[in-house]
């Protein structure tokens, strides 16, 4: 199948590639762009590994096709600390509150609540259990993950 | 360190250390096994069988081989012939051979220029099959007339007469049983099945395999223990095992189900006919459920005597459990675990290692123990009620202490379960109070933990830093764990080690993670690696200050005169004698090789407050606690990240997750919407306490946290939902509509 040529922006930067028309936003990004910062744990948006945000929407990519990047802005995990490398308070929170195991689901479960944090920057615990319930994490239980989103919120609300 | 110091007070050990590892975690630098790539590399496909049983007819490649881009096809004609035992099983479970054993079983597989050329192409190889009859469930499987699935394979322990496809027969026990269950006041008798349910990490298996016509190989992937991943690859494809080079990648959980090989050899035999070129193989969800290693689903029948003060005066057990199409489900440790926490002196144990048409099992955490405990501690509870005794204060009762006798035969060393138990019982959750349609239900769950083959190697740095090469894959924080132990150990900076995991020709063979194992095992090895160094390290120091290597001891850090008569010099820093080894004899290093003795079992003991909806069946974690022995914590955010864990495993098999076959024998549920592991929605924050009754056979204490914990929620849950419904529900997962239908029979009844 003849490819077709993408032109988008990725964490800020302009990026081209070429995509077969039946790959995903997914595939484009780890295996066309070099970004293997998203993960695939089940191809079928149920497990959130891959989310990024597209036009500042949270979307899973491997349910998005790399063409419908065209134009657009994508979000991934390789963008969200800053370009000198400081982190980002989720991720800092992440690391202080031990909220990752095996880390596979990091990723996707950060730049989720990224997204949640953009909408609503005081969430009570209920709120971040339910906008996180599309991001499957079996190594913690969440416990850890659910205290670390709501103290990075905390300390960006004091530093607003 | 004596025995004698472990009371003492650490500098780094039970400190909330930041994991090593963790940058790269949040920022999606570190690489899994499917992010690993090769320049020249191609992509892999396999084709599984539809069906659950077949005989396969013929494979027909020449229309995927006609395809542009396509590159090779490997069947098991591509494999060697005359492997016997569990090599056999491995090769039968990784391409099958004349038959087809289970829905999913590959039967062919295709390397190609582009991962969608691969698909195309395995959906091009034509497999013809005659379909046989199958069969998926336990108990089925082991009547006189079901469909024999491998003849052959029983062992010696068999009793004659049984089912073709019974393959190993135990039994054991000690004291009279009928004499015990005379003694007791009463005595129940119950049947509980559990449900197959899978290990549910969130990376599938991936691996990039490069095999020349040399026999020289590479691989890279995601596992649990590199050492098995070139032994079995090896195996299975007739290679020598050293000629071939495992690396892991990090690991994206895996709870036992990557200490195995599931599709790796395919990609090597793929390369190898592919004129050498590297191949990766990535699976899909679905083929992870369909493909590689769920646990066991299990029948259980259990007996108890007990008199009317809640002692227990007998037990029998007599487990039935299916592990696919091959030997090894996990009926030995359930076994041994099953009345592990009580004191008995009379108990009996029978079990039966079953096939079914079914995939392969794989560990899955405390193999066995979940549904051992389920069983157990289900008709502990049902006889506690009966008998209007408290349920803890039973175990209390019964619980077992150093000295003891357990009921598998060894003498018990130190454990805690006694502490455990005071710990749950003094916990503020105890004292909640319940509404209506709330329960509580408490269990206990055992697991031996475990040492095994283990290599470790430290060595010093030009500026005093120090790296630790060790042999297993870090899944939850073990990095960290090590790094605290030999930093408080070499009394250096825990920011000054760097603890590497590394690839098969570092060092000696290693078991994988598994057994709970990591942070024991490489624990005790590394100190006895650093002994080596500080020893030499000493020497380095008397060679200087012209004194007796013996006069010199190493403290804080430093090599220092010990005592007076020693002679009169200042401290010598690691990073003094690393400055200037190169001048004082070399570099310094310390290894060890070996299976480090002294395990510490483990005891937890769980309390759980649902509520069930009786409308809709539907049952809701409200409060949940974990109390655990952990021996020692060496990182106490990493131990309860372990204990909620397996909290929320053990909350999801006893009440969403579980294999869904259809009468043709097909998984029903191969995807994570059908397969539902809990979401953060469905759980309250874990309430953790970590018991520490110190290991006395480990320089730390440590026991080993990791599996423990996911053997008592089952019973737990099962225990609340039957305080929360008045109906006892003996069969998992507890599903709503099965949860509904109870509460609708006792309204009935």
């Amino acid at each position: 199948m003849s490819k077709i040529h993408v032109t988008t922006t990725v964490n800020g930067d302009p990026v081209e590639f070429l995509a077969d028309p039946r790959e995903t936003l997914l595939d484009a990004l780890r295996d066309r762009l070099g970004l293997t910062g998203s993960k695939e744990g089940c191809g079928t948006g149920d497990c959130g590994a891959c989310s990024v945000l597209l036009d500042g929407r949270l979307v899973s990519s491997c349910l998005v096709l790399g063409v419908e990047a065209e134009g657009k802005r994508v979000d991934t995990i390789e963008g969200l600390a800053e370009a000198d490398g400081t982190l980002h308070p989720l991720q800092r929170k992440f690391l202080e509150h031990a909220a990752l195991q095996c880390g596979f689901c990091t990723p996707g479960i950060l730049v989720a609540s990224k997204a949640l944090l953009a909408k609503n920057p005081d969430p009570t615990e209920e709120e971040v259990r339910y906008w996180l319930a599309g991001n499957l994490c079996r190594c913690t239980g969440y416990d850890k993950i659910v205290r670390a989103v709501i103290d990075a919120a905390a300390e960006m609300r004091g530093a607003a | 360190m004596a025995k004698d110091e472990m009371t003492r007070e650490f500098k780094l050990v039970g400190t909330r250390a930041l994991r090593p590892d963790g940058l790269d975690k949040v920022t999606g630098r570190a690489r899994y096994g499917a992010d690993f790539a090769l320049p020249g590399m191609l992509w892999g496909a396999v084709v599984r069988s539809p069906h659950a049983h077949a005989r396969i007819v013929g494979i027909d490649a020449a229309k995927a081989l006609a395809l542009d881009g396509v590159k090779a096809v490997v069947t098991r004609a591509d494999f060697p012939a005359g492997l016997t035992g569990s090599d056999w099983d491995i090769q039968e479970n990784v391409m099958a051979g004349e038959v087809a054993l289970y829905d999913g079983h590959a039967v062919a597989a295709v390397a190609a220029t582009s991962a969608l050329i691969a698909q195309e192409a395995a959906r091009l190889i034509e497999v013809s099959y005659d379909l046989l009859p199958h069969v998926t469930d336990v108990d089925a499987a082991m009547r006189p007339d079901a469909p024999a699935i491998r003849p052959g394979s029983a062992d010696h322990t068999v009793p004659d007469g049984m089912s073709p496809n019974v393959v190993s027969y135990i039994e054991y026990g000690r004291g009279d049983l009928d004499a015990g269950f005379a003694e007791a006041d009463i005595v129940r008798e119950q049947t509980y099945k559990s449900e197959a349910t899978h290990q549910g990490y969130i990376e599938p298996q991936a691996c990039v395999g490069q095999l020349g016509a040399d026999g020289k190989g590479e691989m890279w992937v995601t596992t649990q223990g590199q050492w098995y991943v070139r032994r079995d690859c090896a195996n299975v494809l007739g290679l020598d095992v050293a000629q071939l080079r495992v690396t892991p990648s990090e690991i994206g959980g895996g709870f036992g189900g990557k200490t195995t090989v599931f599709m790796e050899p395919l990609a090597l035999a793929l390369s190898r006919k592919a004129g050498g070129k590297p191949v990766k193989l990535v699976m899909s969800r679905a083929e992870v459920l369909r493909a590689t290693g769920p646990t066991a689903s299990a029948s259980m029948d259990v007996k108890i005597g007990m008199k009317k003060d809640g002692t227990m005066t007998a037990g029998r057990v007599e487990f039935r459990m299916q592990g696919g199409a091959f030997p090894g489900s996990p009926v030995p440790d359930a076994l041994k675990c099953a009345f592990a926490p009580y004191k008995l002196p009379a108990v009996l144990h029978i079990g039966y290692d079953v096939l079914a048409n079914r995939p392969k099992a794989a560990a899955y955490r405390a193999p066995g123990a979940p549904m051992a405990a389920f069983a157990v501690e289900s008709l502990v509870d049902e006889m506690a009620r009966e008998l209007g005794l408290d349920p803890l204060e039973l175990r209390q009762k019964n619980a077992v202490e150093e000295g003891d006798q357990s009921s598998y035969g060894p003498k018990f060393r130190k454990i805690g379960l006694k502490e455990v138990l005071a710990a749950a019982r003094a916990h503020p959750n105890l004292a909640a109070p319940l509404g209506p349609n709330q329960g509580r239900g408490i269990a206990t769950g055992y697991w031996s933990n475990y040492n095994g083959d283990t290599a470790v190697s430290m060595a010093v740095a030009e500026d005093g830093t120090v790296q630790v090469s060790v042999g297993t894959p870090d899944i939850g924080g073990s990095r960290a764990s090590i790094g605290l132990m030999v930093a408080e150990y070499l009394g250096i900076p825990y920011e000054s080690v760097r603890v590497n995991v590394v690839e098969t020709g570092a060092l000696a063979i290693n078991e994988p993670t598994h057994g709970s194992r990591a942070t024991f095992a490489n624990g005790k090895a590394a100190v006895a690696a650093c002994d080596q160094a500080i020893k030499e390290m000493c020497r380095r120091a008397a060679a200087d200050w012209g004194i007796d290597a013996e006069a010199v001891e190493w403290i804080d850090g430093a090599a220092q005169p010990a005592g007076p008569n020693a002679g009169k010099f200042p401290p010598m820093s690691l990073a003094e004698i690393a400055g200037r080894m190169s001048d004082s004899g070399g570099p310094i290093a310390g290894h060890f090789e070996g299976i480090p003795r002294g395990v510490g079992a483990s005891f937890g003991t769980h309390v759980v407050d649902v509520e069930v909806d009786p409308e809709t069946g539907r049952t809701t974690i409200l409060r949940y606690l974990v109390v655990q022995d952990a021996g020692r914590a060496i990182q106490p955010a990493y131990v309860e990240g372990q204990y909620q864990g397996g909290a929320a495993q053990g909350i999801g098999w006893a009440l969403n997750e579980g294999y869904v076959y259809g009468a043709d024998g097909r998984l029903q549920n191969a995807t994570f919407l059908d397969y539902r592991i809990p979401v953060a929605s469905d759980l309250p924050m874990i309430d953790t306490v970590i018991v520490e009754v110190p290991n006395p056979g480990h320089p730390f204490g440590v026991r080993g946290v990791g599996e423990t914990g996911i053997a008592p929620p089952l019973p737990a849950v099962a225990n609340a939902v039957a305080a929360a419904t008045g109906v006892r529900l003996r069969e998992l997962p507890m599903s709503p509509p099965k949860v509904l239908e109870a509460i609708r029979g006792r309204r009935d009844g």
